[in-house]
C-alpha cells in the first residue's frame, strides 16, 4: 500500500505530497526530499549511457528496513516519487508502473485544465480522489 | 477527415475576433492622427501577445500529453524533431518539411503548405496580414519547448504564402 505519494516538479519544489498515516507527515517529506538526489543520480547516469532507449520509470531507488521508495520522471522533468510499505511483499513491479502511469495520465489532465496555472501547487479534487483509490486499494 | 477544418475554423475566428477592435477608433481624447496610428499600432501588438500567450498556454499542456508514451529525449536535436514530426502531426495532421541548424542554437523550421495559411493564397498576396495568423503558432512552439524544458525565442516569416518559416532561438542561461 502506497503510503506517500508525491509530485516533484522541474525545479524541485513539490507540487503535491501526501502520505496517509496522518502521523509522522515529516518523516516521509524527509524521505521524499533524500530520494531527489538519488533521481538526479539515476537521470544524469542514464543521459551518460550509449543505451538507445531511456526509460520514465526509474525503478526501486532506495530501500529503508520499513519502506521502499520508487520514482518516475516524465519528458517534462517532473518527478513522482511513491513510499510503499515493506511488510508488502506482494507488490510487483508491474503494479508498480501501472500505478505511476494512472499517476502521469491525471498529472497530464491536471495541466490541460485551463484554471491550472503550470508551477502551481496542484488542487484539482480528481487528482486528489485517484491518489486515495491508490493509497487505501493497494493492500 | 473534418477535424483539421475545426481547429482552422477556430484558429481564424480568434485572428478575426481580436481583430475586431482595431477598425473603430479608440475611446478617450486623441492627440491627432499621429496619436491614432500609434494607439492602433501598439493595440495590435497587443492581440498579437495575446495570441502568442494563448499559444503558449496550448503548447504547455501538449507538451505534457503528447510525449506521454515516447521515451526520455537524450538531447536538444532530439526535442526538435518530436516537435517537427510528432507535434506538427498532431496538430495539423502532416509534418514539417524541413528543418535546418546552425548548431549554436538557431533552429529554422520551414512548412511549404501552412495548413493555416494554405486557404488564403498561393503567392505574395496578403503577405501583410499573413503574421497575424502565425502568432498563436509561434506560442504553441514556444509553449511546447518549454514544458520540455528548453527557453526559447520563437518568431515566424513568410516570403510568400503559403510556405512560411519558423525560427527558434535557444535562450542559454
Amino acid at each position: 500500500m502506497a503510503v506517500c505519494v508525491a509530485v516533484i516538479a522541474k525545479e524541485n519544489y513539490p507540487l503535491y505530497i501526501r502520505s496517509a498515516p496522518t502521523e509522522n507527515e515529516l518523516k516521509f517529506h524527509y524521505m521524499v526530499h533524500t530520494s531527489l538526489d538519488v533521481v538526479d543520480e539515476k537521470i544524469s547516469a542514464m543521459g551518460k549511457a550509449l543505451v538507445d532507449q531511456r526509460e520514465l520509470y526509474l525503478g526501486l531507488l532506495y530501500p529503508t528496513e520499513d519502506y521502499k521508495v520508487y520514482g518516475y520522471v516524465t519528458n517534462s522533468k517532473v518527478k513522482f516519487v511513491m513510499v510503499v510499505d515493506s511488510s508488502n511483499t506482494a507488490l510487483r513491479d508491474n503494479e508498480i508502473r501501472s500505478m505511476f502511469r494512472k499517476l502521469h495520465n491525471s498529472y497530464t489532465d491536471v495541466m490541460c485544465n485551463p484554471f491550472y496555472n503550470p508551477g502551481d501547487r496542484i488542487q484539482s479534487r480528481a487528482f486528489d480522489s485517484m491518489v486515495t483509490s491508490m493509497m487505501i486499494q493497494v493492500c | 477527415m473534418a477535424d483539421a477544418a475545426l481547429f482552422e475554423f477556430l484558429h481564424m475566428e480568434m485572428v478575426a475576433e481580436l481583430w475586431a477592435h482595431h477598425s473603430d477608433p479608440g475611446p478617450g481624447v486623441s492627440a491627432g492622427s499621429r496619436g491614432k496610428e500609434a494607439r492602433a499600432a501598439t493595440g495590435q501588438k497587443m492581440s498579437l501577445s495575446v495570441l502568442e500567450g494563448m499559444g503558449f498556454r496550448v503548447g504547455q499542456a501538449l507538451g505534457e500529453r503528447l510525449p506521454q508514451e515516447t521515451l526520455a529525449f537524450r538531447e536538444e536535436l532530439d526535442v526538435l524533431k518530436f516537435l517537427c514530426k510528432d507535434l506538427w502531426v498532431a496538430v495539423f495532421q502532416k509534418q514539417m518539411d524541413s528543418l535546418r541548424t546552425n548548431h549554436q542554437g538557431t533552429y529554422v523550421l520551414q512548412d511549404n503548405s501552412f495548413p493555416l495559411l494554405i486557404r488564403m493564397a498561393s503567392g505574395p498576396q496578403y503577405l501583410e496580414e499573413a503574421p497575424k495568423f502565425l502568432a498563436f503558432t509561434c506560442g504553441l512552439l514556444r509553449g511546447t519547448l518549454s514544458t520540455l524544458g528548453i527557453k526559447s525565442l520563437v518568431t515566424a516569416s513568410v516570403a510568400s504564402l503559403p510556405t512560411c518559416k519558423f525560427q527558434v532561438v535557444i535562450q542559454k542561461t
